[in-house]
Formats: structure tokens, C-alpha cells, sequence
């Protein structure tokens, strides 16, 4: 699926079935993001499918 | 899985494993604020308090936060941002602390390194050929204190968070400096000298990722940005490093400032008459030694200019 990366202002696209999932798929440390599905923000746990909004904020630099 | 206390979605996973919704989040947040600012007394009746903004998540949240409480502590507050001149970057979190402080009735002050120090922060490195982090951090303290002072503040409220707080502890004890790890905590400064201003830090014990949640579920600022400017490689490389530890043992960087913490007291016991503070020489500003690292590098501004 199409996730966005808000710092780096571009999609990527990526598997997984989860938040959790897919940062692992991005190599991304989640203590370093927050993430937002359709708008709202979610934990790692959250499933996600091909519909979904995805964006993902960096929040802690570096990393 | 959903909020512990109220049965709907889960916006942040506690390092507990505790799960929070939006609205349960922002309390916890701002409970854990108001309680870091209470058991330190970091704001007391009559203070006047200058907020060091930048338009970022944490000197928003901190800005924010400091605001609903004005009232009830009976105490007076004002912003007061640096604009160090770095093109890309701070021209856009200015408009955000702008934004935020006319909707809120906040008076903002702005000083900006060309006017005070004649160059921007971009002009500088050139010049001077420096890191722009070690350039700016002096800049940066020096016309914080001074305009502080000069806008009869009597303590100044900074964005710091616990991620900065631990990195700091745990470069000291890297490099050696348990003399400069003395001088942390989330209140410092010196309390009978007026030419420092004290400086508290209310997000002392909360997390780099808890500051940028509450700040998305408060829409404090337009989006997230960082310096363009590459951070200190040396913080960088504990920053990765405790990030890492986090990812793989939740709690390492409460758990690395909870202790801290316990041994401080201890550590301004056995510094406190090991460092005297004069006025430099060319300002009069407060220093360590004869003159202050601000002069040093005008002077050598002069020089290569």
C-alpha cells in the first residue's frame, strides 16, 4: 500500500497489516513517529488496508 | 484493544502499556505538566515568565500549556522567540508562533540575530567557518538571558523535553562534564543573581513523542519541521543510541532521568562553590570566566569579516 512520509514530503510504498507492521517494513524506530490513519492518530497495533489514509509524522529527530 | 478508562480508540501507548484516547491523552499530558511544575515549584504567585518560543511542537506546547494556567497562579507571561536567520526554516516557524500567540493574546517579542548581532546565523557560519549548533547555542543563550531581563522577566520557560534532558545527562557522562550535569534539573540558574534568569523546564518529564502527539491532537503549529541545519553529531549519535534502547526496552529515558534526578542534589551539593561568575569584560553580561563565549565569537566575527 501508499503511506506518506510527512517530513520527507513524499509516498512510499510498502506491506503490512499493521502500523506496527509496516514501520518495520520502513526500518522507521516507532518511538520516533506518530502516525495517522484517515486523519486520526493511531498506535502500532492499528490494522490498516490499501483504503486507508496513511501518514506518517516524525516527531523526535534524527534516527 | 481500547482506552483504559473510557472504551474508545487508542491515540498513544503508554511505555506501561497503558492505552490513552485523544481526550484521556491531553489530560495525562497536561496533569503530568501541571505536577512536574508543582513538586519543583517552578512557578510561583507574582512571577513574571518569558516563554522562549521557536513555533516548534515543544515551546508551542510549553507556551500553550503555561497559558491555561496564568489565571489560577496568578502569574504574568510573554513569548519572546530568536530569529537566528536560517533560511528554510525559521521564516515558516515564525508564522506558526505568530499564529499562535495573536489567536491566544500572547504578546510575542522577536530579536533577531542580524539586528542585534549584525549577521544572520547563515552569514555567520560562512564567516566564521564554525558548526552552526555550537554558533547558535551561544547566540542563542546570551540574547535569550539578556532580553529576557530586559523585558523584566524573572524566570524563562524553555521547550525542553525529557528525550533532550536525558541526552544531555548521558553526554556529560560521555565527555566527563558531571561538573555541567550539576547544573541540570528542571529548574537552574542561580536564585540571588538577577543577571541570570532562572530557567524552568515544565516538559521535563515528558517524552520527545508525547510532546509531538499533544501537540498534532492540539494543532498547535502547521506541520513539523526540523533545522536545516545537521544537529551536533556527537548528540545525534546519543539521541540514535537512546532511541534505539527505547525501541527495544520501554522506559530506558524515564528510567535514565527518574535516577538522574535522585543523584542531583548530591551533585550540586559537591559543585556549588566550585564555579564563580563574573561580568565579562566587554558586555558585562554574566560568565564563567573574563569574557563571555558571545564576545568571543563577535570578536571573531570582527576578525574575519
Amino acid at each position: 500500500m501508499k503511506i506518506f512520509l510527512e517530513k520527507e514530503q513524499k509516498h512510499v510504498e510498502v506491506k503490512g497489516n499493521t502500523v506496527s507492521e509496516i514501520l518495520a517494513n520502513l526500518e522507521i524506530n516507532p518511538t520516533t513517529v506518530i502516525v495517522s490513519k484517515n486523519g486520526n492518530l493511531v498506535i502500532g497495533e492499528e490494522k490498516i488496508t490499501s483504503k486507508d489514509n496513511i501518514t506518517i509524522f516524525t516527531v523526535v529527530s534524527g534516527g | 484493544m481500547v482506552c483504559k478508562k473510557c472504551d474508545t480508540e487508542p491515540v498513544y501507548l503508554l511505555t506501561s502499556g497503558v492505552r490513552l484516547c485523544r481526550s484521556c491523552f491531553i489530560k495525562y499530558f497536561e496533569k503530568k505538566v501541571r505536577k512536574t511544575i508543582r513538586i519543583n515549584n517552578l512557578i510561583e504567585k507574582g512571577d513574571k515568565i518569558c516563554v522562549a518560543i521557536s513555533g516548534g511542537k515543544d515551546s508551542l506546547t510549553v507556551l500553550n500549556i503555561l497559558n491555561t494556567l496564568t489565571k489560577k497562579k496568578n502569574f504574568e507571561l510573554f513569548a519572546l522567540l530568536i530569529d537566528e536567520g536560517i533560511k528554510n526554516y525559521r521564516d515558516f516557524t515564525i508564522k506558526d508562533a505568530e499564529k499562535f500567540c495573536n489567536e491566544n493574546k500572547i504578546k510575542l517579542h522577536i530579536v533577531s540575530f542580524k539586528d542585534e548581532l549584525g549577521y544572520t546565523l547563515d552569514e555567520m557560519i560562512k564567516i566564521l567557518g564554525m558548526k552552526p549548533c555550537t554558533v547558535c547555542g551561544v547566540f542563542r543563550r546570551y540574547l535569550l538571558n539578556k532580553k529576557a531581563r530586559e523585558l523584566k522577566a524573572n524566570k524563562l520557560a524553555t521547550g525542553h523535553n525529557m528525550d533532550d534532558e536525558a541526552q544531555t545527562v548521558i553526554m556529560n557522562q560521555f565527555k566527563k562534564n558531571i561538573d555541567v550535569s550539576a547544573r541540570l534539573g528542571p529548574m537552574t540558574g542561580v536564585k540571588d543573581d538577577k543577571r541570570f534568569i532562572r530557567r524552568i523546564k515544565p516538559l521535563y518529564l515528558m517524552s520527545e513523542k508525547e510532546v509531538g502527539t499533544y501537540a498534532f491532537l492540539k494543532q498547535l503549529m502547521g506541520k513539523f519541521t526540523e533545522c536545516t541545519y545537521e544537529n551536533d553529531s556527537f548528540r545525534g549519535d546519543v539521541r540514535d543510541m537512546l532511541n534505539d534502547f527505547e525501541m527495544k526496552h520501554h522506559g530506558v529515558k524515564n528510567n535514565i532521568i527518574t535516577s538522574f534526578l535522585e543523584i542531583l542534589p548530591m551533585l550540586k551539593n559537591k559543585y556549588k562553590n566550585k564555579s564563580t561568575i563574573n561580568a565579562c569584560i566587554s558586555c558585562k553580561e554574566p560568565t564563567s570566566s573574563d569574557q563571555c563565549k558571545a564576545c568571543e565569537l563577535k570578536d571573531k566575527l570582527k576578525e574575519k569579516a
